[in-house]
């Protein structure tokens, strides 16, 4: 399923014989009757940046807690490092988190704040001095160490917070919603740079998220969550271009979705009919179905393309449907289009010429099409 | 709010203040009379502030109650914050039901069946157990089991408020769970263990009914005393008594309050 | 049912976890003084209630004696029980208890309610200065607030001197020693505990509430009635319990302040205790008293649990 180009050094998940840094192994957790985690299994690799993607109550967060060890699971098993951690209590593990309301401590000031957990070590006074001036320069918050968490903004708290996680330079760092309380602007800007200061400590990083243009952004790889269950794991353009469920496709992204029965299964490719599209699909990549089998078949809105006079290319797939919406984004256009059965297919144009004026507007009928190697074949 | 306070809720918040500070006001002007009929104007004089500092039994009472109420604190404190941590913190352990139960009821029980449930209770550990014998320490241990349904109620509001992943970052940064409540909680919520403190002290203070069931021969605390004196009628030396215990509550409860204020702001 | 051996591992798992230890005598030391002398001396009081009474110190007969051949005997006697039944004192004084609880928390709510509303409705600067004075006789003694109200009250008291400077009444009018005396002193003393606990709903209540109320059109008075008072009622429903409960067993404002027309429970216990030294017969009183107490208690265990956990 691996696809994308780079080297294979640069992908340790793709080699069968690397050693993962945090193994998680059948690890289930029971709220009384309720699963909030239900039989996970993970491998997460030196130096990845690492994201849990869900939607509120998806078990995400309930996953980070049991790696930092304030939740222990009722089956299976973590290692970090290669140490099993079911016995190891959270101020013995190799791992710091930051947490969604940053919980910093009130009654001390930035720089005790961040010295904290290298005194709970018990190392030397200059060091940590030296240590949490380091610290406080690699996130830009060194003036500040004076201040109490109630004088500081949003954004100078969240830098507090990431730099008390870095400074015992753990091993693996958990990030809970770490950029959940910024405004746009900020938490855009901060992306980059919590990935740069990543990069520059070579630390792992597990963060939880419910934002998927935030995990895209930031991840080597995303691993993406619904009920307590692992759906998909894999790079960001991997999980967007190749979901293996309706699920994922639904969740990552926007996604068209037509249902029908297969009528031939070939070697590279599969022949659909769909009532709801109005006609055959010939679909190229994604899973595998017999004949007779219903499946969907995924294609993304920027994968369909208008077809000026009404003439399709014969080799692409193609329908007709009536102009119902029109949303202006700027950059993009999304276009809402009715095909004859009721069923509404979304797709977007790049708005190339500045000018206001779009050659297709409100009740146009207007031909698309979609190449086979763009749609995804999900079976159901 | 919006709109305009009704005339009927102005007037009823003037009465309400008048009847509340009222008594108050005429005790402590009466405090200053001359005369001994108490409520007979004939002049001011400080005459009976005098006579109470030399009125040995009511001052002895004084001593005893005011030793009572900081052991009764102190206990009270200890207890609370710890029950109080348990009903925030522990989860749904087993028997929380009855427990929570046994914290809270102490705070509505009328106080003639707790002290007579806890006479009975010291009567029965008497004959049994030998001791303890009845006077200050059976009052303490009285005072300290309904005191602390107080502290708990003030700390455990405030341990509620407190954000449990104060407690959790200070662990994940390799402190134990005995240092995370030594360095982190004790000094967030050592206000709310202060006010419970100073509940606990009042409420043992000013206990008469309790302490009239467990105390023993001798043990005659100074609500004991006010009330046999009160009972014998109207004394002006009660009343320069009160008048002190008002101001000294006025001015604590002022101090205390702008404290908290300026800390705030 | 779990196996022994599951719960015995589920023990140890439990104690492993971070701070078990410490969570254990945490837990172990409230419980066990909470149990020792708040729950026990209950038991032992509802024991004593179906004792034999003796003369002799303890004066009640033991429940469970061990015969000359070694079997335990029980005594259970219920005459204690049937005393308070027959003789009219008692059952009056439980009926004249809870009517005048009732009636107490009754105009407390009234008053406290208005004051509450009022202090919540004053301007900010002003707010602070008025909680406070309702705070102050809060934390003053009980006993000199009551010894106040004497001085406050009886024939010649502040009341009747001004009211009789004021050509209002010849005559003194006679409050102390009437019911009328300890409704005055109750609502007086446990005022603090109705108005507080209604003020404190009322000031978590969204401003904006109201005025969406009367955005959709609902004059002041319905606005009240429909938003205000239905979000203020846990404050209700906590002052009530707070001043019913005590109100019901209280002692020294029927001693004080009532007099021989005003017969109530707490008076009757201490009187059969104090006076007649019938341990028995007091004992059944206070577990009378608790039946009756048990429901509004359990009420507001309730309502406790839910209220101070800090929401």
């Amino acid at each position: 399923m691996a696809v994308g180009s780079g080297g294979l050094q640069d992908k340790p998940w793709t080699d069968p014989k690397a050693e993962p840094f945090v193994r998680v192994q059948g690890v289930s957790k029971h709220f009384g009757d309720v699963a909030a985690v239900n039989g996970v299994d993970l491998n997460i690799y030196r130096g990845e940046f690492f994201a849990l993607l869900g939607a509120s109550g998806c078990g995400k967060t309930t996953l980070l807690r049991m790696l930092a060890g304030f939740e222990t699971p009722s089956a299976g098993k973590i290692f970090i490092d290669g140490v099993d951690m079911a016995d190891i209590p959270p101020y013995r593990r190799p791992v710091n988190m930051m947490f969604q309301s940053y919980a910093l401590f009130p009654h001390m000031t930035v720089g005790q704040n961040v010295a904290f957990g290298l005194q709970q070590e018990g190392v030397a006074k200059a060091e940590i001095a030296d240590r949490v001036a380091e610290m406080l320069d690699l996130v830009q918050i060194k003036a500040l160490a004076t201040r109490k968490p109630d004088q500081l903004s949003g954004g100078q708290r969240q830098r507090v917070a990431l730099a008390r996680a870095l400074v015992k330079r753990p091993k693996l760092v958990l990030l809970d919603e770490p950029l959940g309380a910024l405004d746009r602007k900020l938490r855009e800007q901060t992306q980059f740079e919590l990935v740069n200061i990543q990069e520059k400590l070579g630390a792992t990083f597990v963060i939880v998220t419910h934002d998927q243009e935030e995990a895209m952004t930031m991840a080597t790889r995303v691993c993406v969550m619904n009920a307590g269950m692992v759906e998909q794991v894999g790079a960001p353009a991997e999980v967007y271009e190749y979901p293996n469920s309706r699920f994922v496709a639904d969740f990552i992204g926007t996604a068209n979705l037509f249902e029908g029965v297969v009528t031939e299964a070939g070697a590279g490719e599969t022949r659909i009919v769909s009532p709801e599209l109005g006609g055959d699909i010939v679909v190229g990549t994604g899973g595998t179905a017999a004949v007779g089998a219903t499946v969907s078949v995924m294609v993304r809105p920027e994968k369909i393309q208008v077809v000026p006079g009404g003439n399709a290319d014969p080799a692409y797939n193609s329908a007709e449907g009536i102009v119902r919406d029109i949303a202006y984004l700027g950059d993009v256009s999304v276009y809402h289009v009715e095909l004859a059965s009721g069923k509404r297919v979304q797709f977007t144009r790049a708005n190339l010429l500045h000018t206001a004026d779009t050659p297709i507007s409100w009740d146009d009928t207007v031909r698309f099409q979609w190449h086979p190697a763009n749609g995804i074949l999900l079976v159901i | 709010m919006t709109g305009r306070t009704p005339w009927f809720v102005i007037s009823v918040l003037i009465l309400g203040y008048l009847f509340l500070y009222g008594p108050i006001f005429s005790l402590v002007f009466y405090s200053f009379n001359e005369s001994r009929l108490v409520t007979v104007w004939a002049g001011f004089s400080t005459r009976w502030y005098g006579e109470l500092m030399h009125n040995d039994a009511l001052l002895s009472g004084a001593w005893l109650s005011l030793q009572i109420a900081f052991l009764t604190a102190c206990a009270a404190v200890v207890l609370g914050t710890l029950a109080a941590f348990a009903l925030i913190r522990f989860g749904n352990f087993r028997g929380r039901t009855l427990f929570a139960g046994m914290v809270t009821a102490p705070l509505v029980m009328p106080e003639v069946i707790t002290g007579l449930s806890l006479l009975l209770l010291f009567v029965a550990m008497e004959s049994v157990l030998g001791g303890p014998k009845r006077g200050m320490m059976t009052i303490v241990i009285a005072h300290a089991t309904f005191a602390t349904a107080y502290v708990t109620v003030v700390v455990q509001s405030r341990l509620g408020q407190l954000d449990m992943s104060l407690e959790e970052a200070a662990m994940d940064l390799g402190a134990r769970p005995f240092k995370v409540v030594r360095v982190i909680t004790l000094p967030l919520i050592w206000p709310a263990m202060l006010a419970g403190w100073l509940l606990a002290f009042t409420l043992s203070f000013d206990d008469l009914v309790v302490a009239t069931f467990t105390s023993g021969p001798g043990a005659k605390t100074l609500p004991m005393e006010v009330f046999s004196s009160v009972r014998m009628g109207v004394s002006p030396q009660i009343n320069a008594l009160a008048t002190i215990f008002i101001v000294v509550v006025t001015s604590a409860v002022v101090i205390a309050n702008q404290l908290a204020f300026r800390r705030r702001a | 049912m779990r196996s022994p051996a599951k719960s015995f591992a589920a023990v140890v798992r439990s104690l492993n976890q971070p701070g078990a230890a410490g969570r254990l005598t945490a837990l172990a030391i409230p419980y066990a003084w909470l149990g020792l002398f708040f729950l026990l001396p209950l038991l032992i009081v509802l024991k004593i209630s179906v004792s034999e009474s003796v003369m002799g110190i303890p004066p009640y007969e033991p429940i469970l004696t061990f015969a000359e051949n070694a079997t335990l005997q029980i005594h259970l006697t219920f005459s204690n029980f049937v005393l308070l039944l027959r003789d009219d004192m008692y059952v009056v004084a439980y009926v004249n208890s809870v009517k005048i609880a009732a009636i107490s928390t009754l105009i407390s709510v009234l008053l406290g309610y208005t004051m509450a509303y009022g202090i919540a409705r004053s301007p900010l600067r002003w707010r602070y200065l008025l909680l406070m004075l309702i705070i102050i006789p809060f934390w003053t003694s009980f006993l000199i607030r009551i010894y106040a109200m004497i001085g406050f009250l009886k024939d010649n008291g502040l009341v009747n001197n001004l009211l009789m400077a004021l050509g209002i009444i010849d005559q003194p009018l006679a409050i102390m020693y009437t019911p009328a005396a300890v409704y005055i002193g109750i609502v007086y003393s446990y005022l603090p505990f109705m108005v507080l606990p209604i003020y404190a709903a009322l000031e978590r209540m969204d401003p904006s509430l109201l005025e969406a109320a009367s955005d959709l059109g609902a004059k002041p008075w319905k606005a009240f009635l429909r938003v205000t008072l239905p979000l203020s009622m846990p404050g209700v429903v906590a002052g009530s319990l707070l001043v019913f409960i005590p109100a019901v067993g209280e002692f020294v404002i029927p001693e004080l302040l009532g007099g021989l027309g005003s017969p109530m429970i707490g008076k009757v216990l201490w009187a059969e205790f104090f006076s007649n030294r019938d341990w028995p017969v007091s004992s059944a009183v206070a577990v009378a008293m608790l039946a009756l107490l048990v429901v509004p208690v359990m009420m507001f265990d309730r309502f406790a649990s839910r209220y101070f956990r800090g929401r």
